[in-house]
Parts: structure tokens; sequence; C-alpha cells
């Protein structure tokens, strides 16, 4: 039964057609609305799982292939596929999904109905994103995400919504420009834009490195790297809960996915000469943004400024990687680069996502994100503190959390490039515990510092739900990260030997 | 069935009892109870003892062979493969021992300590997870589950000392801890990192069998440098056990750990989790033996911990603390031994040294609960009258950790003493003689700590003095029990433990650093060595430093503070622990938000936002201003355009027939 299903369309368009609905339905519907946005979500959530039990873990070869012409004129195909890297960030996306419906359950008052439809309706886009094997579907799934994105922010944000909102787009539209304009020249090269022929397609050094740069400019900006990380803050800080949580768990995995699809196995070459710059920058943004961090007043800032610091880990695990294999010729200590880079992603997205809940969860009942609001809520929210105290770890780095598996691979593998880069690299150890403890030294431990934290109640049932549920993968995948290699491994090797392959002539 | 065919699985069950202990506590506190949580978070720990202990007759009496196997693949990548599994030999059997028992004790002792806390189930809970995590460490059989319990203990160490949680310091000795630890592991990492790089493996013992080959591998760090692989890989897992196990310069966090609720958890730490370094530099002997470099960055780190960290220790006034610089210092005795190549001897002073030490801090918990939380010794005195059993015990264990003749601390320092004595290390002259100062120096401050509290002049206030009382069974029994060990371990340890080969391939010592095969030479049982010692230096030092203490505490009480007055800069840096809290705060806490609050401001919000992003929208808005003056809609500007326009052509068109 269900032998034919096509799961890949299933998990794109049933959120958005969901969503299309709620928003027909309108907040008149309220009660059914939630449950129906729910149901729909947990729906995705299995149909994902399903994917993952069909899912052929010895093969790289992109699975569940649907295909049927779409733009005949320019040889556009609706063309889909996913395999080990795609997988795991469209279950990523869909289980976040999920808990963002439930986290929203009270806290958002105002245009319920809409604010669970921009999510499904984002849900879906993003699960397109991941699964597009067509270069302009792939664009358009990228380009429509941000439309839910920029009202997510822009309706429910705080108040200074309008610059944070203006230069998200700005600075994430800028930056795909960049990139429609390299897809239209590698179509005109290989006259297609499915993106399996653009990793065939043979190019000149010079093309390589125009086309690199200006992936980078998308990418960098989604991940994102430094120096063009400004607008996350600003945009997380303005966010809803919901918003910041989805940015921070997904939105920020497509510049790393961009690289993965894109950057290396399409221009491996100009990826090669250009490794020193992204291993730089990664460096840069784990050293300089720690720093940053730790002086940050405002929870929210504080984690969009960790987020950027961890996101570092997967870029330099992604580009480090040529200079490993290039100094020692071990293919499997920059294979591990890699797939450090990329645990780090999953993992980053289940450990923001939790900070990010945990702020909101706060945030609602003293309306405030300021850590000098606070101080001594382990008192009034014993059991909040204990969560927080769990993702706080995790962000830290600590092992037998999720948070620990990426970093780890990354720092041990980047030490047979070079000493340096390793030595920098793990500095994280310090000043990701240095920021996040010091925080939540402020904000939880003390006696209690005003009369609001002392009217503070602990966490409902709905809400130790969804901490809860982050807190089991965390753990989970802390002591037990082997499933999500196993699905990864054949793609990354294959992906490798894309990578260390010349295109020159 | 015989219960040794199964050994796998009660590894397992030693590791898992306290876990699940942990998590029942932790997790259902509410439902289980008070009692519920402390039952079962004893039995949990109690389980791991008790089959500790049937390891124990297993690897030791019955003579098994080292037990290596995985338990499950944590992941692979290529052809390396990260496992959990358990390495049981007979090092790490003697330390699951000591953990498990000491633990035991500690949880028992705990009942009626924390009696009164409300955090009374959460306690528990983190006690037993310290366990589990200490067992992680000392059974895994790889560098990852290693680090896993490394890191592991490290955050049940930030969790107790923070667990009076509304107390700023504690709250920040928490803190302070992690960071502190946080510095070592950086160390222990990348040495994780370079071994990963040469031994394409991080098990123990396939790193081990390829040790040799690699001896003389160098490793290039800066340019043009060529240092050896070797003592790269053990500076670095050392630079770990510096954080761990409280060595100069990364030792400021062991004394404030004592903001922790209750001499238990400095307990935890003094005796248990600080053993953590020690034993691992042990375990990678293989390795270290391959690195004089190391061994000898290893003793002068040991050497000047042991002596300094004494010295503070003449200052102190709170009960607590003068056991904690006392810790210390005997660390840096036990790191001197690794250095001199005598694994043994620091593991033996490793196993008497925690029952003696654990006896000191229940004694003095049992002292602060009857003052009713006073651990200033400057309003105790006097109080063997009232607390008898505390007073003996107390005793026993300052006799033994100045190391009087015949107690378990004589044979164990002793035989370090000899050990730094026979090696022939470059810097071993220096380690001897600071070992031999620290002799005196810890026998000058265990009985003025012993004096002030026990004895003189009463100076408690009245209201504690119509309180005082000995402590209740639940305290006196653990106190009783622990004394027996701290007298008499050494003697029957001493023997097997350093001379007859106890640690078999546990341990691998090169022949050439082999100083306790030296000393097993002269070695003729336990009379002999006790009376050869009344032959050398260290027992009259003991003795001298006894005396000065009843000289300057009890005959002439006046004299401490002339002698402070006289050598008041000496006191002023002692007291300041030689500034290194100050310096580090300075540099480091204060140093990096400094660093960091420059970053922000200028990089990232006047650099990047405010000139670049900023500053492109602004002068986008500037140039469609001007642009936007030109469109103004008035007729005459346009024609005005029109006729410039013109004019522009026509000069081009009359240009191009000129020529």
């Amino acid at each position: 039964m269900f032998e034919n299903l096509p799961l890949l369309s299933l998990v794109i368009w049933t959120p958005i057609l969901a969503g299309l609905w709620v928003l027909y339905a309108g907040d008149r519907q309220e009660e059914t609305v939630k449950y129906f946005s729910l149901a729909v979500s947990i729906l995705v959530f299995v149909l994902s799982i399903l994917l993952y039990v069909r899912f052929d873990t010895s093969s790289y070869k992109f699975q569940f292939v649907e295909k049927a012409l779409w733009i005949d004129r320019f040889d556009i195909y609706y063309s889909l596929g996913i395999d080990g890297i795609s997988l795991p960030l469209i279950m990523l996306t869909s289980f976040i999904t999920m808990l963002i419906v439930l986290a929203a359950w009270e806290i958002i008052e105002k245009r319920i109905s809409q604010y669970m439809a921009a999510f499904l309706i984002l849900e879906g886009l993003m699960n397109g994103v991941f699964a597009s094997l067509d270069a302009m579907l792939f664009y358009f799934f990228w380009e429509a995400m941000l439309i839910p994105m920029f009202l997510i922010i822009g309706i429910w944000g705080g108040p200074g919504r309008v610059y944070a909102t203006i230069k998200f787009f700005l600075y994430t539209f800028l930056g795909s420009v960049f990139m429609l304009i390299a897809l239209l020249y590698l179509y005109s090269e290989a006259g297609s834009f499915y993106i399996p022929d653009l990793h065939a397609l043979p190019l000149s050094l010079t093309a390589q490195k125009y086309i690199f740069i200006a992936f980078l400019l998308a990418f960098a900006v989604k991940v994102p790297m430094w120096p063009v990380h400004t607008w996350l803050p600003d945009a997380h800080v303005e966010a809803p809960t919901g918003g910041s949580v989805i940015l921070a768990a997904i939105m920020l995995k497509m510049g790393g996915y961009g690289f993965l699809r894109f950057s290396l196995p399409v221009v491996p070459d100009a990826s090669f000469a250009f490794d020193g710059l992204m291993i730089t920058l990664s460096l840069i943004a784990i050293v300089y943004i720690g720093f940053v961090a730790l002086v940050q007043q405002d929870m929210k800032k504080l984690i969009a400024y960790s987020s950027i610091s961890h996101m570092g880990f997967a870029t330099l695990g992604f580009f480090v990687a040529f200079s490993i294999y290039h100094s020692g010729n071990s293919a499997s200590g920059a294979i591990m680069a890699i797939e450090g880079g990329m645990m780090q992603m999953i993992s980053h997205g289940f450990i923001s996502a939790a900070l990010f809940l945990c702020v909101g969860v706060m945030y609602e009942r003293l309306h405030s994100r300021q850590i000098k609001d606070y101080g001594g809520v382990v008192n009034t929210m014993p059991r909040f503190a204990a969560f927080m105290m769990l993702f706080a770890m995790a962000n830290a780095g600590l092992p037998g959390t999720s948070g620990f598996v990426g970093e780890f691979l990354v720092i041990i593998s980047s030490f047979q490039a070079s000493f340096l880069i390793a030595f920098l690299a793990a500095t994280i150890l310090i000043l990701g515990a240095a920021f996040t403890l010091w925080m939540y030294k402020r904000v939880i431990f003390g006696d209690i510092a005003n009369d609001k934290v002392a009217e503070l109640t602990d966490i409902t049932p709905r809400e130790g739900l969804i901490l809860g549920l982050l807190a089991i993968v965390i753990l989970l995948f802390g002591v037990w990260p082997a499933p999500i290699f196993e699905v990864m491994h054949p793609t990354i090797e294959h992906l490798f030997e894309h990578m260390i392959q010349t295109k020159l002539g | 069935m015989n219960i040794f065919d199964n050994m796998e699985a009660i590894y397992l069950a030693i590791v898992l009892a306290p876990l699940t202990g942990a998590i029942i506590a932790g997790l259902f506190g509410r439902i289980v109870g008070r009692n519920g949580a402390h039952w079962v978070t004893i039995a949990g720990v109690g389980i791991a003892s008790i089959l500790s202990l049937i390891a124990y007759k297993h690897h030791v009496f019955d003579g098994a062979a080292a037990y290596n196997g995985a338990v499950y693949t944590w992941l692979s990548v290529g052809n390396i493969h990260f496992e959990v599994g358990f390495l049981v030999d007979r090092l790490s059997v003697t330390m699951m021992v000591v953990v498990t028992f000491v633990s035991w004790m500690i949880h028992i002792y705990t009942i009626g300590y924390m009696h009164d806390d409300l955090g009374y189930q959460r306690f528990f809970s983190y006690m037993s997870l310290f366990t589990f995590f200490m067992l992680m460490l000392v059974m895994s059989n790889n560098f990852v589950q290693l680090f896993f319990g490394w890191e592991g203990v490290g955050l049940v160490s930030y969790l107790l000392i923070g667990f009076w949680f509304k107390r700023d310091k504690a709250v920040f000795a928490g803190l302070k801890a992690f960071l502190v630890n946080r510095v070592g592991d950086f160390g222990f990492l990348l040495g994780i990192a370079a071994i990963l790089m040469y031994f394409n493996t991080l098990d123990y013992a396939e790193v081990f069998q390829q040790a040799p080959a690699l001896s003389t591998a160098t490793i290039e760090i800066v340019a043009g440098h060529d240092w050896s692989l070797m003592s790269f890989i053990c500076i670095c897992l050392f630079i770990g056990a510096m954080g761990k196990s409280a060595q100069v310069p990364l030792h400021v966090w062991l004394p404030d750990s004592m903001e922790g609720p209750t001499p238990i958890s400095a307990l935890i730490h003094a005796a248990t989790m600080v053993t953590a370094g020690i034993f691992m530099v042990a375990r990678m002997s293989p390795m270290f033996e391959l690195s004089e470099t190391a061994l000898s960055f290893v003793m002068v780190i040991g050497a000047v911990t042991a002596i300094s960290m004494g010295l503070v220790g003449l200052v102190q006034n709170d009960i607590k603390r003068v056991i904690a610089y006392s810790t210390l210092s005997q660390l840096g005795y036990m790191t001197v031994a690794l250095g001199a190549s005598a694994y043994a001897a620091a593991m033996f002073h490793l196993v008497t040294h925690a029952f003696f030490k654990a006896l000191l801090f229940l004694c003095a918990g049992a002292v602060i609960i009857a003052m009713h939380h006073e651990q200033d010794m400057r309003k105790m005195g006097g109080l063997y009258r009232y607390m008898p059993i505390t007073w003996f015990t107390c005793l026993i264990g300052s006799l033994a950790l100045i190391g009087f003749p015949g107690t378990s601390g004589f044979f164990s320092k002793d035989a370090i003493i000899e050990a730094v004595y026979h090696s022939n290390l470059p810097v071993a002259g220096f380690a001897y003689y600071a070992v031999l100062a620290g002799v005196f120096i810890t026998a000058l401050y265990s009985f003025r700590l012993f004096f002030l509290t026990f004895h003189g002049k009463e100076r408690l206030n009245k209201h504690t003095w119509e309180h005082l009382h000995e402590a209740p069974k639940v305290i006196t029994v653990p106190l009783v029990i622990l004394a027996i060990p701290s007298l008499l371990a050494g003697i029957f340890l001493i023997g097997p433990m350093l001379f007859d080969g106890y640690f078999m391939q546990a341990i691998h010592v090169a022949s050439t650093h082999d100083v306790l095969a030296e000393m097993g030479k002269d070695y003729h049982g336990v009379f002999s060595f006790t009376l050869h010692a009344f032959k050398s230096a260290p027992v009259y030092l003991t003795l001298a430093g006894v005396v000065t203490a009843w000289v300057l505490y009890i005959k002439f009480p006046y004299m401490p503070a002339i002698l402070e007055k006289r050598f008041s800069l000496l006191h002023k840096i002692l007291i300041n622990k030689y500034g290194f809290d100050d310096f580090y705060q300075v540099v480091f806490a204060r140093g990096s938000r400094e660093i960091g609050r420059f970053l922000w401001r200028f990089g990232d919000v006047r650099l990047i936002d405010g000139f670049f992003v900023n500053g492109t929208a602004l002068t986008i808005r500037w140039f469609s201003s001007v642009v936007r003056t030109i469109q103004s809609g008035y007729l005459y500007d346009y024609a005005f355009a029109m006729i410039l326009g013109l004019l522009f052509l026509l000069g081009i068109f009359v240009h191009g027939i000129l020529n």
C-alpha cells in the first residue's frame, strides 16, 4: 500500500495547500484552524519519517525522483529527488514546523490563521528547496520562501520590524540575484537546469571563479558568514518566536545546503582556489562573533550571534576538507570535516530552536528580552531552568549532546589541515561556554531579581512537551549520532569525489 | 552459573546503575519523594560499588586478563570508528573501586548533612550523575569516551558548586570552574586531534601499540620548527589534566569550588574528580614514557603546585579552604610522581589520599554543622571536648596527611619523595627539594587547622556554644569507616602496589625511567621501610612542622600576628594567592569582554552596519534625491534639458563632419 505515493510532492504541497485553505478559513474558525494546522504538520512529519524509512542508505543516487515538464521553452522541469544531504534537512524542517505550530497555540493573539498559514506555506517551500533537482525550481522555492518569512517578521514582529524586514529582504534578495545570474550562465553552457547535469559540466577556471563568487554572495548571506551577517541579529530580535526558530533552525541551513549542492560540486576548482578565503571567513565568524556574543544584552541577539559562530563550523568543515585532503591525501579526514559540518547544521537546528523557544517562553511571561530584567528565574521556574540548562550545555558543545558531535569532528579533522585552524576553531570550547553560561547565570541563577520574576509561573504541559521533544533529540543524537551519518555517508563520499575531481579542460 | 562468565554485563551495570538512580531522582524527584530519592541513588551507587568489588576480585585476585570491548558504535566516518566501550584492567578497576566506594559513603553521609535542604533530591541526582560520568571516564577504552566523561564530570561539578544558586558567589565559582576546565579541555582536544591525525584511530590499545613506532615522529606547529610529536601530544593531554587536577596555573577553580554547599561536594571534587587527571596520565603512560620533555614538564608543574599551594594553605582561615589548598598541594605530589615515571606511586597516593582527604572533609563538615555553618577557624577552638569522635578521626586524617610514620599517607608520600630522588630527569633536583619543603609545610598547615579547631582557647560565640554537639550517627559512622583505611591502607598496599607489579600491563614504564624498580631493590617489607624512613629527612621535617604549629598556635598564640607583620609582604602575596585570580579576572574575564565590546560596537555596529549597510542605503537615498531634483515637473526645466541635449547631439554631429 502507498508504494507509489509521490512522497516529495506531498511534503511540499500538502502544507502549502493546507496553508491556503487556512488562509481562506480565516480567524472565524480559530480552534479548527489550530487543530487542522497541527494535524497537517504532524502528517508532514510522518511523511518525512516515511521518507527516512524507505531511504536507501547504501546509495548516493537521488531517490524518490519525480520529473515532469514545467516550462518547455527553457527546459525547466518540475524535478524532485533527495539524497543523504537533503533528507536530514527535510526531516528537520518538518520536525521544527510541528513544534512551531504547537508553540503558537496561545502566544499568537492576532491573526492566528494567517500566522499558521504562513508557517505551513513556508514549510512546503523550504522542503521544496531541499528537494528540487532543477535549478530553476530551486530558485523559485528559494525566493518564494522569502515572502512568508517577510510577512512573519513584518506582521507579528517587534517595534523595529520595518527596518529589520527591509534589511533582511534586501540582504538576501541581493545575494540571490547573483545566484540567478550564475544559474542562467550555467544553463547557457549546459543547456539544462538539471542539477546533476550542472555537476558534470566542464568549466574554465575563470568562469568557475565568477560563478563561485555569485553563489557565495547568495549563500554567505543566508548562512550568514561574516561580514554579511548583520541582518541576522536584527531579524531575530524583531521576529516573533516562531519566526526566530524557523530562521535559525532552517533558513540558515539553506546557505550551507547551497554550498553542498552547488558551490562544491559545480565549481570544485574555484572552491578549492577560494578555500583559504572561506576558511578565514569561517574562523572569523567563530572567534570574532564569539567575542561579540559575549557582550550582548539582549538574549535573542546573543543567541543570534551564537548561531553565526556555530554556523562557522559548518562552512569551515565544508571548505577545510580541501586542505585536509591535499596536505595528507587522507580522504577520510576530509570527509569527516564535511560530515562534521553537516552534523553541525542539523544539531544547530535543534539547539537554536530550543534556545529561541526558551527565550519565547520567558518573553511571553515578562515581555522583555533584556538579560538585566531577569535573574533568579530558577526560583520560580525550576523545570524550565532544567530544560534551559540542557540546551545551554548543548550550545556549549558538551559531549553527550548533539552540539558536541559536529564541532568535535570539524576540530579534530581540521587539525590535519593546520594546527592554527584547529586551534582557532577550538576556542569555541571556551568562548561558547563563556557566552552561553554567563547568560544562563545572569538570567536563571541568583536570587529573585524583581517582582516580575517573582510572579513567573513554570512551563505549561504544552511548553514542556515542545521542550521535551527537543531535549530528547538533542540527547539522542548526542549519544548515538550514527543514524544521521549512515544516511549521509554515500552522498558525502560521492560529493567529495566531485570536489577533488578537476573540471578544467 | 559463574558470575564471572558475563563480565560485560557487569561493567555495563556498574555504569548504568548510578545513571538510573540519577535519572529517577532527578526527573521524578517529586514523585519518589525525599526518601525515595536517597534510596534509589544509594542503591544505584551501592550496586556499582559491589559490582566494582567483584570486578576487582576478578582482575586482581583471580588474575583475569584485561577486558577490552566495545558496547556500540557511536559513529563511524570512513575507516575510523568511534566506539563506546570499556577497558577494564587493574588500573581502571582500582579507580572504579575508589570512585564508587567514596561516592557511596558520600551518598549515605548526605542524608544527614543535607537533611533540611530544599534541593535534597536534586543533590542526590547530581552525585549519582557524577559517579556515572566518572565511571565512564575511568572505564573508557578510547579518547572520545574519555572526553565525554571528562567534560561530564566538569558539568556536574559546575552544577554542584553552584548548587545553592541563590548565592551569587557560588554560581560565580561554578562558572569559573567550568571555564577554567574548558581551558584545559581545549588543550586536551588538540591532543586528541593530533592523535587521530597520526594514529588514525582513537582506540587506546591501537594507539599504545603504534606509539613506539612514532616516538621519533615530529610535528610542525610553527613553520620551520619541528617538535617531537609525542611531546606535543603528551603536553596537550596534560594541559587537560592540569585543568581537571587543578595544577598551577589552572588551579584557581578548586579553592572557589568550596563555595559549593557542603564538604560533600568539596569532597567529590577533592577526592574523586581531581584524580581524573592523575588517572589519565597514568593511563597514557605508554605515550608519556616516550617523551622526557613531557615528563619534565609534568614534574615541574607538579612540584610548583605542591609547594606554592601548600604555602597558601598556611594563611587560610576557612576550614574548608585549608583542606582545599592541601588537596592542591597533594595533587602536586601525585603529579610529581607521574613526572618521575612512578605512576604506581601516584596511583598509590591517589588511593590513600582519597581516604584521608575524604575523612578530613567529612570531619570539617561535622565541625561546620556543629558550629551552625560557621567555617572560620578563628571562631572555633577547644572543640575536642564537645566532639570527641570527630576530634579523634580528624587527628587520624591529619596524621595520614602529613605522612606520620605508619599511616597510609606516610607510605605513599615517602614513596613519591624517594621516586623523585631516584629520577634522572634534569628537573628532578628542583622537584626533590620542592617536595621535601612541602613536607614541612603540609605538617604546619595541617596541625594549624587541627589546633585552631580542636584545641586552644574556645573562641566560639555564645549562640553556637549552646548548640554545640557531636554529629549524628549518619555522619560519625562514615568518619570511623574512613578512618580505618586512612590509618592502615598504606601498610597493606605499599608492597603489592609499588613493587609487585600490581598494575601489570596497565601501566608501562620504560626501563630507563623505572625508579620504582630501583627502589624495589632496597625494599624489604613494610617494617624496614618505616625504619629506614627515620634515617631520612622527611620524618623530621614532619615532626618539625607539627612542633612549629604547636608553638605558634597553642604555646604562643600571639606569635602568628607578629610574624604576619614582620613578613607583611610575603603574607600579602599568600593572602592574594600570588595574584592569579586578580590577573585572570582583569586580563581574561574583563579583557575578553572589552574585546567583544569593541568588535561589536566598532566592527558590527559602526563599520559593517553603519558604514557599509546603512551607508549604502544612505548613498542611494542621496543619489536619488539628487536625481529627483531634475524631475521637477516644471515645463521650463524640461525645455532647458532638451536644449542642452540637442546642443550636445549637434556638437557630436558637427564634430563628426569636421573630422
